[in-house]
């Protein structure tokens, strides 16, 4: 069928968010009746370019077109119009509607609601025996399991009449068997005609599921494959890319006692399901520890654990002669008087104040410690004393202490944190994504403040989800997926191959060896 | 377009036009009942400040202003809505009336005023703890459980006054009077035995307290480890808990702080003016402490300026309204609503014009240094 | 036995007629809340609307006048509410404060200033109000036993404004869950974020349930000062706006409920007047603050979710942004 038009055509697609280029002159070209897989790493530009399609932002530059007509789309109005329908990885579900009136919603037919309903009812029973989605229909939807609430997302796409479906880490929520059950009624939809766009980061699943797969990287589009004439390894490589190993030059680590130990450590969230299985980590006075992995599996909750903001539903952690669990949890206060500081992965929510001048910022979580405190009251000269030290020895400008933390940039922001935590000379410091949103010329310095910590006797425990970080800082890796801990590897012996393979939780051991010449 | 506006614009200029708006509104309104507003605004001032009597009425209504103010601030510093002022204050008043009416015999004036002062900060903190309680440990809404506490709180004085408290014989629902231990000293009192002679007016002594508890929340909120962890969860509930806060406990502590504050409002009604308990005596102070705060911008020096504001509003309404019968003392009532709406929900709603304007001004004045380039 | 059916009438009837404003400002205040918007000044709409109305009807004698007129205001601070809360994104719980305080002033600002009587306006000829119905059989019933009573005082023997409120709980019921406006409504106090994801506006709806909520108190407002009353007296509407909001929550947000609750109220009122200085056997005499108390005491039980739990709609008190 060549002159069957392709379902979307992206034309040069260039958006930014202030300073940040999230897709770079992206072009791709998706057939009709087929699934296809874009897949990246975190903020490679995926969930951003189907945003774009979907019109909850508008492209600075570049045409859309569906099925050979361009179209403008600046709201999910136009993109529903044009038969582009969205499940987004967060549902736009009303729990305490049914599932016909969550179907229903935006799409009545007339003022009362009755036809609509009925109407709803008979298309939602035809739906279900075509695809195999059956979901109850008079259920509420706050009561039904995340999968079937994701099913209902899928009903109301298809309810409006949309042939053309994205869906945004459909897996992120499912188990493998559900997942196995969503790529059947994908699967289901192309046989009748329907387009299906899958963003994944998860290789297994673009293998499975695919026909066509593309690749983005750091905002453009590096590769189109065919999924059959390609395989996970490839894939891999190329969403990481040949990366530049960043140079650090450190000495060796000289590994001494554990100061920090979680044994068998595991959360469940309020709705019951584990983010964190069985973890087990030890990190020794004298070594960096960088905990690699895609985000959202884990990584912040094992840091929120730590730091004390959330006990562990089973397991315990052990610092010095203190055992925190469930039944004994601890304070971040506590885990600061134990002697734990901790850059938090998302400074703006936990690390600092945004109207507090830098000064009060540079106190917190110690504002209770002398000097900056007495018994009663705080002493703001030595506060402001302190901040200036910590903006000094860590270059954060500009250099004055009496600027609102918000008027600072990102790198200056973490840089003064990072000042902070480390300033304390903790026996264990725990720091989540300590680039993020950093300016390149701070990312080296941060590096270095935190191998010489190291060197100093912290143990330092390190998340982040850019890669080569990870792998420039940390003497030991431990790959995080599914809450799990899937893999260990020394840091001199890391490569980004063996790695990236363990993120996607496609590894297998012998098949890396047999990689190896 | 849309750049941030200077500092000086966002923290002075903006809430001042807020603050004209509301008064211009005013005039409209008091041109509506007929009057002319320049007319009544010289009438309020010569009123509020124009005589030593007239000041010193002044100053006794700006002293329940302060108090209430601050403790709207304090909540708000810690994201806290507090509307029940009201209400605590009534319980402070009440506090105030058990102890000198039990002890007003025995004790000596020091102590019992001592005690007096401590019960209506005990009694105001525990009206305002239990809505602080169940808000952090029971998760209902501070604002409806506090509106709740202000009828509750009417009701208990009620039944206190016309069944209990009621003073043996007596027809109206008040308490006897209070031995002359239980008095505040009056400032024309105080000012005689310096030599200094100014009219009787009901400025007593709780206003010095006032002053002492403006410092202590500025002190308490700028310069102590707690008040600290107060501004942190009021900021940033999610910093608090990473700086070690239990935001629970600080909840609790917030509004006992504040309730405190409301309730030495019956300082100054019970021990320093009425010297019995009465009912109503709150007449409307706690809620006119929302309005006081937005003025202030919840800073303590900025409450006083509002809070001295609103007294002379007070004063001079009461005088206006006997010159000109077509204005009633209410109409401070309408100009503390007019307040809260434009400083407090509408606080942004200038915003853009603002923006509009420096956004012009910025253009223009890029226009000319670009063309001034060209022209190099 | 007559006189205990004498009694259970009077204090039934006398539970509708105090119930009446209440069960209109919680339907008013249930369509606000449910689309997601704290409404604090159904107080300063009905009290506002009081004071118009009395006035506008003594002025022209015409009690439609008056109720019309009372809408009206009562539409403009909903109006105003609404621009503070969804166009400006203010705060709700503050933008209420505001108009209840203001209100407060305003009426006895111009009460005294257009009627001289201490905030009082004029009291008001029958021809200007509305007045009870008297259903038709009433004569032929007053002399049986009990239905007499019954259809003279209970069914019949109110003004128009009550049987409004009555019928207004099954509409709004109706609205809420049988049309396509009262599910969107409904979806935008619970995630606005969907509403706008599916293409609708979220102001357009916000602002239509405000409409609704001035609606109704404005005509709360004419029921105390131009049917149950001859006047408006100064701060008439004496707290039950709150009562009514304290009624809406303790109905769990729903119409049937917030109405059984609003008649809870109401009979507590009722009976509050009645107990007066009488001695209960075996109590002694019940203090009647205790009794009034109770609506409020009873709704911080609940909120407190010692008696079920009642749960907000879940986007309630925060204002709608979108994020670009």
């Amino acid at each position: 069928m060549p002159d069957t038009p392709p379902a979307i055509e992206l034309r040069s697609i260039d958006k930014s968010f202030g300073p940040v280029h999230a897709n770079r002159g992206v072009s791709l070209s998706i057939a009709r009746g087929s699934i296809t897989g874009i897949i990246g790493e975190n903020g490679a530009g995926k969930s951003t370019l189907m945003s774009i399609l979907y019109g909850l932002y508008e492209a600075d530059s570049g045409a859309i077109l569906v099925d050979g007509q361009p179209v403008r789309i600046k709201s999910p109005r136009d993109a529903i119009a044009s038969g582009i329908g969205m499940v987004h990885q967060h549902f736009m579900l009303i729990d305490t509607f049914t599932v016909l009136e969550n179907v229903v919603l935006g799409a009545e037919t007339g003022a009362v609601l009755r036809p609509s309903l009925a109407a709803a009812r008979q298309e939602l029973e035809r739906l279900g025996r075509e695809y195999g989605l059956r979901v109850n229909p008079d259920a509420l939807v706050g009561d039904l399991p995340v999968s079937e609430q994701q099913r209902v997302e899928i009903l109301k796409v298809l309810y409006r009449g949309a042939r053309i479906l994205i869906l945004d880490e459909p897996s992120a929520v499912l188990t493998p068997q559900e997942t196995e059950q969503l790529f059947r009624i994908l699967q289901a939809l192309r046989d009748r005609g329907a387009t299906v766009i899958l963003i994944t980061h998860k290789l297994r699943e673009i293998m499975a599921a695919t026909d066509t797969v593309f690749v983005m990287r750091h905002g453009q589009m590096v590769a189109e494959r065919q999924t059959k004439a390609t395989n996970s390894e490839e894939l891999a490589e190329l969403m990481v890319g040949r990366k530049v190993r960043l140079a650090l030059d450190k000495p060796a680590c000289h590994a001494e006692a554990p100061a920090l130990t979680a044994e068998r450590i595991g959360l469940r969230d309020g709705r019951g399901v584990a983010v964190l299985d069985n973890i087990d980590i030890t990190v020794r006075a004298g070594e960096i520890v960088g905990i690699a992995g895609v985000s959202g599996n884990g990584q912040s909750e094992l840091l929120e654990v730590l730091a004390g903001i959330r006990a562990p539903t089973t397991g315990r952690l052990v610092i010095g002669d203190r055992a925190i669990d469930a039944a004994h949890p601890a304070d971040p206060a506590e885990m600061r008087a134990l002697g734990l500081a901790h850059v938090p992965e998302d400074r703006h929510r936990y690390a600092m104040v945004a109207p507090f001048d830098a000064t009060e910022t540079s106190v917190l979580g110690y504002h209770h410690e002398p000097p900056f405190s007495g018994r009663y009251l705080m002493d703001r000269r030595a506060m402001a004393g302190h901040c200036s030290n910590l903006m000094e020895h860590y270059d954060v400008r500009p250099r004055r202490p009496e600027l609102r933390s918000s008027s600072f940039s990102g790198g200056n922001q973490q840089k003064l944190v990072l000042a902070r935590e480390i300033a304390t000379k903790p026996k264990i410091l725990l720091v989540g994504q300590p680039t993020r949103g950093v300016d390149i010329g701070a990312i080296e310095f941060i590096h270095r403040q935190l191998v010489a910590a190291r060197d100093a006797g912290c143990a330092i425990l390190v998340v982040s989800v850019e890669l080569d970080e990870v792998m420039a800082l940390a003497d030991r890796i431990l790959v995080m997926y599914g809450g799990q801990i899937v893999g260990e590897v020394e840091g001199s012996a890391a490569d980004e191959r063996t790695l990236g393979l363990m993120m996607a939780n496609v590894w297998r051991p012998d098949a890396a060896k047999a990689g190896v010449p | 377009m849309k750049a941030p506006l200077p500092g000086w614009v966002d923290i002075g200029l903006i809430p001042v036009v807020n603050v004209l708006l509301a008064f211009v509104v005013v005039g409209l309104i008091v041109l509506a009942v007929g009057v002319n507003p320049f007319t009544a605004v010289r009438i309020m001032i010569v009123g509020a400040v124009g005589y030593p009597e007239a000041i010193g009425y002044t100053l006794y209504y700006t002293t329940n202003f302060i108090f209430t103010g601050l403790a709207v601030a304090l909540a708000f510093h810690a994201g806290l809505f507090n509307i029940g002022g009201e209400g605590q204050a009534y319980l402070g008043g009440l506090g105030v009336g058990l102890v000198v009416l039990a002890l007003d015999a025995t004790l000596p004036p020091v102590l019992l005023i001592a005690l007096a002062v401590l019960a209506a900060a005990l009694f105001g903190a525990a009206w305002a703890a239990i809505p602080a309680y169940l808000q952090a440990y029971r998760g209902s809404h501070i604002v409806i459980t506090t509106i709740m506490f202000n009828f509750i709180a009417a009701a208990v004085m009620v039944y206190l006054m016309v069944n209990v408290l009621i003073a043996p014989g007596s027809m109206s629902p008040e308490s006897r009077a209070f031995a002359d231990a239980g008095h505040l000293p009056f400032i024309h009192d105080l000012l005689a035995y310096a030599g200094i002679t100014m009219g009787q007016s009901p400025l007593n002594l709780a206003i010095v307290w006032a002053a002492l508890c403006c410092v202590f929340v500025w002190v308490f909120l700028w310069h102590t480890p707690w008040g600290f962890e107060l501004r942190t969860m009021g900021h940033n509930p999610s910093a608090a808990i990473y700086a070690g806060v239990d935001i629970r406990r600080m909840t609790v502590l917030a509004m006992c702080l504040s309730g405190a504050l409301a309730g030495f409002v019956g300082v100054n009604e019970i021990l320093g003016v009425h010297h019995r308990l009465i009912l109503n005596f709150t007449a409307g102070y706690g809620f006119a402490g929302i309005a006081v705060a937005l003025m202030g911008r919840n800073h303590p020096v900025g409450i006083v300026l509002a809070s001295l504001l609103f007294g002379m509003l007070q004063q001079g309404g009461a005088e206006l309204s006997f010159d000109i019968p077509a204005i009633t003392r209410e109409m401070v009532v309408v100009i503390q609503g007019l307040i809260i709406l434009f400083c407090g929900a509408l606080a942004h709603f200038t915003r853009p014009w603002f923006e509009a304007l420096f956004g012009a001004l910025r253009a223009r004045s890029g226009r000319t240094t670009a063309a001034g380039a060209a022209e190099a | 036995m007559e006189e205990a059916i004498t009694f259970a009438v009077l204090i039934l009837s006398a539970t509708l007629r105090v119930a009446t404003p209440l069960i209109l400002c919680a339907m008013g205040g249930l369509f606000s809340e449910r689309s997601g918007l704290i409404d604090i000044g159904l107080e300063g709409k009905m009290l506002a609307a009081a004071f118009v109305a009395a006035a506008t009807a003594s002025v022209t004698g015409s009690a439609w006048l008056g109720l019309g007129a009372a809408i009206l205001v009562a539409e403009a601070l909903a109006l105003l509410h609404g621009f503070a809360c969804i166009t400006h994104r203010g705060n709700q719980v503050v933008s209420g404060v505001a108009i209840n305080i203001l209100v407060s002033g305003l009426t006895i600002v111009f009460g005294m200033a257009w009627f001289q009587r201490g905030g009082q306006t004029p009291a008001l000829p029958p021809e200007a109000r509305f007045m009870p119905i008297t259903l038709p059989g009433t004569q032929a019933l007053a002399d049986v036993p009990v239905l007499g009573r019954i259809w003279g005082d209970l069914i019949g023997g109110h003004n128009l404004f009550v049987y409004v409120a009555l019928l207004i709980v099954p509409i709004t019921w109706w609205v809420l869950t049988r049309t396509r406006f009262g599910l969107r409504l409904r979806a935008v106090g619970e995630v606005p974020l969907a509403v706008d994801a599916a293409g609708i506006s979220v102001a357009w709806l916000r602002y239509r349930a405000v409409l609704i909520c001035g609606l109704f108190t404005g005509i709360a407002g004419a029921y105390l000062s131009i049917a149950q009353n001859a006047a408006f007296s100064r701060d008439m509407t004496a707290g039950q706006g709150y009562i009514a909001l304290a009624a809406m929550i303790f109905g769990k947000w729903r119409p049937f409920p917030a109405l059984g609750a609003c008649l809870m109220f109401g009979l507590l009122d009722a009976v509050a007047i009645r107990l007066q200085g009488v001695r209960v056997p075996g109590i002694g005499e019940v203090p009647v603050q205790f009794i009034q108390v109770l609506p409020y005491v009873l709704t911080v039980i609940l909120l407190a979710g010692f008696i079920g739990r009642a749960v907000a709609p879940k986007a309630i008190g925060v204002p709608y942004e979108k994020e670009h």
